[in-house]
Formats: structure tokens, C-alpha cells, sequence
């Protein structure tokens, strides 16, 4: 079994911004195991621009914005291993995994940083109706066959989900000259940037029905058509205004899930909303030693807030790893009363002391659907703390209350709020501490009260 | 007169904008709640622009495509035109980011530049 000081699961943006950041904390021994032939994960199939405007402050496309990454990763000489599968980590960061070439094997850790990414909602998740014909992808499928592999799905195109892959999806489709007859969301809004409603549908003409879905697939060996209706606030079908559309692809966009397995596996505890982790302010999940980042914590809409998040988790794995060395069990010899010396192993300290342990627990409430992270130690945490969150609708003239206990501490007023944008809220450690007795902070979305 | 409508792109408000042109002069911006809407739909008046991103063909390389841009931004009406040269580009592997694939694409005088790695087999 060979050793590492820190092995990282995934070589897309959260893995190699959390391996740079560790190796630019101080930390030597570093493995990046990817699946995937080549480094980068998704951003490689993500070939439209507007990644990296936060951290380059440019307009990079995701192959670019990976490179970046990439060639930083290879100048610090980060050891990758790519067509490795990891099968198993144990809560004592037993790392085991499989490629062709070194077949299975077993690398102990002294830290290890989740970064498996997500996962697309497949048909299965959704009860639609009908046969299972051919010509049925999730959106980011396709983008990999048009994008990596230079295959067309198909020629007539309906969308289900209006999530952003399903939206570059459908100006992709259309570019290489497919015709996207429509663009469905069961929501009564898009959980899409703006940015892209405007410049991959609009833009093409391509319509945008909110409150819409698939009740019924047609086709027997090839997709022939789809209907379509309308939904009530339920989001149940109206009957009376489904429509037929033929089409031989239609591609779902309708979610992405943190892909947790292996944590799952190794006993982690999952947040039920998030689907990933969860996490203290050091982005360490409660398998201690065992810190994670990026979309396999919560799927995030930039990949700029992953990287920033990434480095963080680097930076925490380094810490932990630097701290559980200097607490090693460390041989001492004593001098008995009569010359006899002997030798003692000095008190394990790998159990934290009390003030260490106490947590605050964050609490989403009335509209806010998350927390990441779900707790903060006052003791162990930095200056500052930035607490990411989503909203569960869309809120207009609301405000961001943050309550220590009882207590409003922050009230952040918004002109408009969205479940398909990221918000966040910075939590200060001297604010912290001077309330030593709170036991939780609520964060709330609340209606703005009209000024007399 | 004529009436252009727009959805502001800078955030989730995403405001219906409306401006009012005569000839090559904007008369009038509405609809926008703040500066940025107001500078956004005199762009899109008077100078719309995208990057266009797509793959072109890639001759024994690791992969059979490879993901190109237009290293600046070109006119919105030139998209479909750039496309149609953009799908007969083919290269040779090895391939590296920055690689110049294609020249003035469709008369814009822009380039159409290599945008991943791709190493030969």
C-alpha cells in the first residue's frame, strides 16, 4: 500500500484547484485520481465562453478555463493518475481504486478531498409515459457526443428543462443545424441564467414555454414525438392543452445531483437538501480528515465560485494535515527515580479539545432552501466565513435576515432573489464571539417592509 | 420610429428594456432599473456581438473534433455565415489552444482560434 499525504477524487475544476492550493500550502505528497482519460471533468465538453470573468477577468470557454488549471497542476508536478475508478474510501482514508495499468490498489491517506462532481436527473427520475425509443439523452449526454466525440443526436429537437445545459444545448443544436422546436420548464420561471435565455434562445428564435412538460413520449424503436401541456401551480397537466410535436431527440435538462456514492459508502453524512456533504467551515464532512468542494458538495452555477471553493478545501486539507503531524503520537523518554528510563507515547490528541468541538448549526428557513457550510466552530474558524445558500422560489423586494438565536444580526436588502442564482453571506468571527451562548444561526428570507 | 425590445442579461431581474430608434439615433431607453440595462440595450441597438464557440475536425488526433472560438466577438447577423465556414475547417493533430484554424471568418477580420489540446495518435 502506498502512502500520500492528501488523495483527491476527481481531476475536474474542484480537484485541481483544491491539489494546487494544498501544494501551495505546504503539502508534498499529493494524488489526483480521475475517471476520465484526460483532466478537466465537464469543463472539457462545455466548449461555449463565459467561464472565468471572477477569476481570470475574462471570457475564457470551459476547455480554456480547465487548461489554466491543467498546465498549473503540471509546474507543481501534482502526480495524477487518469482511467482510475475509485472504488472504496474508508473512514480511515484507505483510498481503493482500479485502472488498466496498475490494476487494483490501495493508497493510505492522511487526508482526502471529495471532488466527484455531479450527476444529470436521468428519464427514470421523471415518470414520463411511453416506450423508451432511442433518441432520449440527458442534456449534457449530448454535449459530450456533439462536443468530444463529433457526433449529431439528432436532427429535431425538443428540450425539457430549462437548466443551463439545456439551454447551450440548444443553441449547440441548432448551430450545427438541428432545428429546436421548443424549450419546455415546468416551473413558471427558468432556473437558467439570464445570460443564456437571451443568448441561446432568444437569440435563435427558440421558444421558451414555462409551465410546460412532456406527458407522453412517442416512438417504438426511434423517438417519433412528444406531447406537451400545460401545468397548473402543482404542476399537474391540464387536460385540454396538450399539443403534439415530432421530433426524433428530446434531451432532458431537468437537474443535476452531487454524484456521493463513495461517501455514501464510507458512512458520510449527507445533507438531504444539498445531496452532498455535509460540511463545517472547513469543508471537512464528518469523516474527519475527509474534506470536500465543488459540485460533489453542491451543484454550483459558476465554475469560478467551484475553483474558489476548491482552493479553500485545499487550503483546510493542508491545515489538517500539517496539525495531525504535529499531534503524532511523539516517543518520550523519562527519567525513572533510579536511572531507569522509560519510554512512553505522549497523549494522542487526534480527539479535538472541547472549544474545538463546539459547533453552531445553520439553519435554512422561510425560503432558503441550504446552507453550505451546515455548521461553524467559533474556535477553528478564519476571520471570515462566506456562507453560500439558495432560495427555494423567486423573491422580489426581500431581505436576507441572519439571526444569532433570537437575534437579527444582518439584514441584507434585494431587489430580487432566484433559485437559479447562488447567493451568499459573510459571517465574522468577532461577531461570532461575542455571542459565546448561541447554539444556532437562521437564515431567512423575509418581505421587505414598505418604509412610513 | 421604430420599437427594439430586450431582456436585460447583467442579472436575475432580467428587465424588459424597450428602445425607441430613429434612423441611427436611440430617442429613448425604458424599462431598465439600473445603469448597466441602460448601457447593455444601447449595445444591443446599435452593436450586437457574440463569440461564436463550435468544433472543428481534427485529422489523427486523440479526439475526433476539437472546440474552437472566434477570437473576438462578431456582429449577431454574422453568426449563421461563420458557422457555414467554421463547419469546413479541418485540421491536423497535434493541436494546441490558441492555434490559429481560420482566418477573417466570413469577412468580420476575425480569427477562429483552437481552443483545447489535442495530441496526436
Amino acid at each position: 500500500m502506498t502512502d500520500y499525504e492528501l488523495v483527491i477524487i476527481g481531476g475536474g475544476p474542484a480537484g485541481l484547484a483544491a491539489g494546487i492550493s494544498a501544494r501551495k500550502n505546504g503539502i508534498e505528497r499529493i494524488l489526483i485520481l480521475e475517471r476520465d482519460k484526460e483532466l478537466g471533468g465537464i469543463l472539457n465538453q462545455c466548449i461555449h465562453n463565459g467561464f472565468g470573468l471572477h477569476t481570470f477577468q475574462e471570457e475564457l470557454t470551459g476547455p480554456e478555463y480547465a487548461d489554466r488549471y491543467i498546465q498549473e497542476v503540471r509546474k507543481l508536478r501534482i502526480e495524477c493518475r487518469l482511467n482510475t475508478m475509485v472504488l472504496d474510501i474508508s473512514p480511515e482514508r484507505k483510498v481503493t481504486a482500479v485502472n488498466p495499468s496498475d490494476g487494483m490498489f490501495e493508497i493510505q491517506a492522511q487526508a482526502v478531498i471529495l471532488a466527484m462532481g455531479c450527476r444529470e436527473r436521468p428519464r427514470g427520475a421523471l415518470n414520463i409515459p411511453g416506450y423508451r425509443p432511442a433518441g432520449i439523452f440527458s442534456a449534457g449526454t449530448a454535449q459530450r457526443l456533439v462536443n468530444i466525440e463529433g457526433y449529431m443526436p439528432g436532427k429535431e429537437v425538443v428540450i425539457l428543462g430549462s437548466g443551463d445545459i439545456g439551454l447551450i444545448m440548444a443553441r449547440r443544436m441548432t448551430l450545427e443545424g438541428a432545428s429546436v422546436k421548443a424549450v419546455a420548464e415546468l416551473m413558471p420561471y427558468s432556473s437558467g441564467l439570464k445570460r443564456n435565455i437571451v443568448q441561446c434562445l432568444d437569440d435563435y428564435g427558440i421558444p421558451l414555454m414555462l409551465s410546460h412538460t412532456v406527458v407522453r413520449i412517442w416512438g417504438k424503436e426511434r423517438l417519433e414525438g412528444i406531447t406537451l401541456a400545460e401545468v397548473d401551480e402543482k404542476g399537474r397537466p391540464i387536460p385540454g392543452t396538450e399539443e403534439e410535436i415530432s421530433c426524433d431527440t428530446l434531451l432532458l435538462s431537468v437537474g443535476l445531483i452531487p454524484e456521493n456514492e463513495l461517501s455514501k459508502d464510507c458512512g458520510i453524512v449527507l445533507d438531504p437538501s444539498t445531496k452532498g456533504p455535509e460540511v463545517n467551515e472547513s469543508l471537512e464532512t464528518t469523516s474527519e480528515g475527509i474534506f470536500a468542494c465543488g459540485n460533489v458538495l453542491h451543484v454550483h452555477d459558476l465554475v469560478d465560485y467551484v475553483s474558489e471553493e476548491a482552493e479553500l478545501a485545499g487550503k483546510y486539507a493542508a491545515q489538517y494535515i500539517k496539525e495531525s503531524k504535529a499531534s503524532q503520537p511523539v516517543e518520550c523518554i523519562k527519567e525513572g527515580k533510579n536511572g531507569q528510563s522509560a519510554v512512553y507515547r505522549k497523549e494522542d490528541k487526534s480527539s479535538r479539545p472541547a472549544e474545538l468541538i463546539r459547533e453552531i448549526r445553520l439553519i435554512p428557513e422561510s425560503g432558503v432552501s441550504y446552507t453550505v457550510p451546515q455548521k461553524i466552530s467559533p474556535a477553528r474558524m478564519p476571520e471570515q466565513v462566506t456562507v453560500r445558500f439558495r432560495v427555494r422560489s423567486i423573491f422580489h423586494r426581500c431581505s436576507v435576515g441572519v439571526y444569532f438565536g433570537e437575534r437579527c444580526i444582518v439584514q441584507k436588502k434585494r431587489l430580487i432573489m432566484a433559485p437559479g442564482e447562488m447567493e451568499s453571506i459573510m459571517l465574522s468571527r468577532e461577531k461570532l464571539r461575542e455571542f459565546p451562548e448561541i447554539k444556532t444561526i437562521t437564515i431567512r428570507i423575509e418581505e421587505q417592509m414598505e418604509e412610513a | 420610429m421604430e420599437l427594439h425590445k430586450f431582456i436585460c442579461i447583467n442579472c436575475p431581474l432580467g428587465c424588459s428594456l424597450q428602445v425607441e430608434v430613429e434612423g441611427a439615433d436611440i430617442i429613448s431607453i425604458s424599462g431598465n432599473t439600473c445603469k448597466r440595462g441602460e448601457v447593455y440595450a444601447r449595445n444591443e441597438v446599435t452593436n450586437p456581438v457574440r463569440v461564436v464557440t463550435s468544433t472543428i475536425k481534427v485529422i489523427g488526433g486523440e479526439q475526433g473534433v476539437v472546440s474552437v472560438k472566434t477570437k473576438d466577438p462578431v456582429p449577431k447577423d454574422k453568426i449563421a455565415a461563420c458557422m457555414e465556414e467554421i463547419k469546413k475547417i479541418t485540421v491536423k493533430a497535434p493541436v494546441h489552444i490558441k492555434d490559429v484554424a481560420a482566418k477573417n471568418i466570413a469577412g468580420t477580420k476575425t480569427e477562429v482560434v483552437v481552443t483545447k489540446e489535442v495530441r496526436e495518435i
